[in-house]
């Protein structure tokens, strides 16, 4: 049986709280990577993550992009959407495909 | 193209031309799964792109809600209303075979079934707002799940057609070439020793009739 956790600022991931989903308000990259790192060893197969801390963490989100379980998911926050997560999906068909085709 | 670095025999050559075979067998069937995947991984892209505009739209949205609250509520009322879930969810994980790679299949357990206990709040203390905004999150959750799902697959489904596709082209353009290469090489060799041999016997026949002929004169 696996949680489903959402990281993210504070305002960003409260609401998610109310729904049942496993909350963790972060404020900076360091603490970030620290609790993503856990989460991912941790019973987590799902892990939501805000754009406005994902832009950080690149790396950290690469390393587990070809693995079945975390699926890292990135979601807009507070401020609104940066177009990572949009562009996540975009690498995927260039990596597939060899040339981004989405694009009509 | 590099040719094996293989002795010229006939015992090289058949093992040689069961490898080509083997090859050749190989480069196709990786060819087949290649196509197969990338058809599969098409219809999920597309889907896993339309529900990403959707989703995040639908978050902007319910962000913009709780933004709203906040500005009715003060920090810490909205902290206190939603510091105590009365629901928590679990999520159970299935796979689905897709051309060998294991794609998920999330599907979540609510631990209460009543719809309205996503507000962990009584109402009294509490504004509108903030109801509309959990609840506009609420109706994202299973949208938000097959978002999961769906990039998750793309991802694994990329990430095995890179690989098939190295290793058609590794087949096509390197292992089969060189096989061939090397086959001819030793076709090539031993036919240029069967001449040489014939040559030399039509020699040696030559001079043994030479001898023949001085010695009967």
């Amino acid at each position: 049986m696996y949680k489903m956790a959402v990281l993210g600022d504070r305002e960003s991931v409260m609401g998610f709280r109310a729904l049942g989903f496993e909350t963790f308000p972060v404020e900076d990259q360091t603490e970030a990577k620290r609790i993503l790192r856990r989460l991912a060893q941790e019973e987590y197969g799902v892990i939501y993550m805000t754009e406005q801390l994902a832009q950080y963490l690149g790396e950290e989100i690469a390393e587990y992009r070809d693995r079945p379980v975390p699926a890292i998911i990135l979601i807009p926050g507070k401020e609104g959407s940066l177009g990572i997560g949009m562009r996540g999906v975009h690498d995927s068909v260039e990596r597939a495909v060899g040339a981004d085709i989405l694009n009509n | 193209m590099a040719r094996l670095n293989v002795n010229p025999t006939r015992m090289e050559l058949k093992r040689l031309k069961a490898r080509v075979t083997t090859a050749r067998r190989g480069h196709k069937l990786l060819k087949d799964k290649r196509d197969e995947l990338m058809k599969q991984f098409l219809d999920i892209v597309r889907e896993n792109k339309e529900l990403r505009e959707r989703v995040e739209a639908a978050l902007i949205r319910a962000q913009k809600g709780f933004t709203v609250a906040s500005a009715i509520m003060s920090p810490e009322q909205m902290e206190q209303a939603l510091l105590y879930p009365k629901q928590s969810m679990t999520l159970s994980i299935d796979y689905r075979n897709i051309m060998s790679v294991d794609v998920p299949k999330y599907s979540f357990q609510l631990k209460n079934d009543d719809p309205s206990e996503i507000y962990p709040y009584s109402f009294a203390t509490t504004s509108g707002e903030l109801d509309d905004a959990v609840g506009a999150l609420s109706s994202v959750t299973e949208d938000l799940l097959r978002l999961a799902e769906t990039e998750k697959s793309a991802q694994l489904l990329a990430q095995e057609i890179e690989k098939t596709r190295r290793r058609v082209n590794a087949l096509e353009y390197v292992m089969i070439p060189q096989l061939d290469e090397t086959i001819r090489y030793i076709v090539m060799k031993l036919d240029e020793n069967e001449r040489g041999n014939v040559t030399r016997l039509m020699k040696v026949k030559d001079m043994m009739i030479a001898e023949q002929f001085e010695a009967k004169q």
